[in-house]
């Protein structure tokens, strides 16, 4: 789930920047990161409309996911 | 002259068998009598290992031998206890191995719904014995899940709820169906399957498990103890979702978070996108702001230790000029000058080096003296080493 990692992520790192109390360096090390997860977050909301599938069990016992309405 | 032939059980000759009897009692009672419901106190229940029950039911005046097959008995919630005032459905038959009348139930309600809530009880007790109830085994629900499993029926309500909120709250969210009997005999197993799956599977961030409204019967599965332990063993996140805002289940009070509706569970689930977009923006800005005040910190920290510098290397120039004056002060108060001032007179060569010996003076040689107030050239005439004459040797 990295889409919530992301965003757990981004809360924390603009918590940290907000409080100012790391080091330059610090920041500037988070502040980077923050923008690399911000990008990635942005990119899974921009991508194509969501799926609808129905989860069936094959004769094998595999999982697989099948349009829904086939 | 005519003979008639006698009726079955008209004279001696013509008895009936005691099986006839029973039989064509049974056969007039059933035919005169369609299933119906009865009402009465229950008294001398006895549930027999092979799964019937028995018991009588009665009022002030009187009573009735009842039974309920095992086939029957499985579909009823809970037993009824003993004293409890019950409503049955049956037939009214004759048991043959006894020549009684008994009433043949094959459904079977308590007052104020009073089996249900004693099999919902039960149930809810044997969960909390194995601490299925605790909320600190809850899992939390994520707040941002790109991928959610419904187990529910393919053709219900619930799902074209769920479907329409989650569309309508995130178009970006997938749904994946996990298809499920909801209702009827079937239901509690195919419920418990298709959350077998969901756990193997684990394609997905939350499982939403519910059905759309219904009658109390209809809901029942969700009140199974297999779907409730199913659902306590998922190791997704799970949201129940049955029935309506009033209707509470067994896997309400398993489930990680209980939903009043699917659509409830649909929003509980799912966060809307253009919230998530903004949220999004506001954590950006926040950095920019964080990062920039961090900067600006930096800036005045360098100009302040920058001015620090400049201070302490001031401070260290004046530092040294007060020794280096103290120092003059010293070498000041050691000169021979001081000396020259107080009236002495410093002999030297040519060469301006101090003569401070009779050793270092010849005959005829020309020095100068250096006084207080300049120089005097000089020759040697005569050179007398020895001691110098002391103040006390002077005074004599």
């Amino acid at each position: 789930m990295s889409f919530e990692t992301d965003l757990n992520r981004l809360e924390e790192i603009a918590a940290a920047l907000d409080r100012a109390d790391l080091s330059l360096d610090e920041s500037l090390a988070l502040f980077e990161e923050g923008i690399a997860r911000l990008r990635a977050a942005s990119d899974a909301l921009a991508r194509a409309e969501g799926r609808v599938t129905t989860l069936v069990e094959q004769a094998d016992g595999a999982l697989k996911e099948r349009d829904a309405g086939n | 002259m005519f003979v008639r032939d006698a009726a079955p059980g008209e004279t001696a000759e013509t008895a009936l068998t005691i099986a006839d009897l029973t039989q064509t009692a049974k056969a007039i009672l059933e035919g005169a009598m369609p299933p119906l419901w009865i009402r009465g106190e229950v008294s001398n229940f006895t549930a027999h290992r092979n799964g019937h029950w028995y018991f009588t039911l009665k009022d002030a005046s009187a009573a009735i031998s009842c039974v309920v097959w095992a086939r029957d008995a499985s579909r009823i919630p809970a037993m009824p206890d003993e004293g409890m005032q019950v409503m049955a459905h049956g037939q009214l038959s004759v048991y043959a191995a006894r020549g009684q009348m008994q009433f043949m139930v094959r459904a079977l309600e308590a007052e104020g719904e009073g089996l249900w809530r004693k099999a919902f009880e039960a149930t809810r007790a044997r969960l909390e014995k194995d601490g299925l109830l605790d909320p600190a085994r809850k899992k939390r629900i994520p707040r941002f899940p790109t991928r959610v499993a419904v187990v529910t029926s393919p053709d219900g309500a619930a799902l074209h709820d769920i479907t329409s909120v989650i569309a309508r709250r995130n178009p970006t969210v997938d749904i994946v169906v996990v298809p499920a009997a909801v209702q009827g005999e079937s239901a509690p197993a195919s419920i418990v399957a298709a959350l077998e799956r969901v756990a193997r599977w684990r394609g997905a961030d939350v499982v939403i498990i519910g059905r759309g409204g219904g009658s109390r019967e209809d809901l029942w599965a969700f009140n199974d103890e297999a779907v409730a332990r199913a659902i306590a063993a998922c190791p997704l996140p799970t949201i129940s979702a049955v029935g309506h805002e009033v209707d509470v289940t067994i896997a309400d009070l398993v489930a990680d978070l209980r939903a009043a509706t699917p659509s409830a569970a649909a929003e509980a689930a799912v966060p809307v996108l253009d919230e998530i977009v903004a949220g999004i923006a506001v954590l950006q800005q926040t950095m920019i702001a964080g990062v920039q005040r961090r900067g600006t910190i930096a800036r005045r920290d360098l100009r302040r230790m920058a001015g620090d510098l400049s201070i302490r290397a001031r401070r260290s120039v004046e530092r040294r000029r007060a020794r280096v004056q103290q120092v003059a002060g010293r070498i000041d108060a050691l000169s021979p000058l001081n000396t020259l001032a107080r009236g002495y007179a410093v002999a030297r060569d040519a060469q301006g080096h101090a003569l401070g010996s009779v050793t270092a003076f010849s005959g005829g040689q020309d020095f100068s003296l250096v006084l207080r107030d300049g120089q005097v050239g000089a020759t040697v005439t005569s050179v007398h080493p020895g001691a110098l004459p002391t103040a006390r040797g002077a005074a004599r």
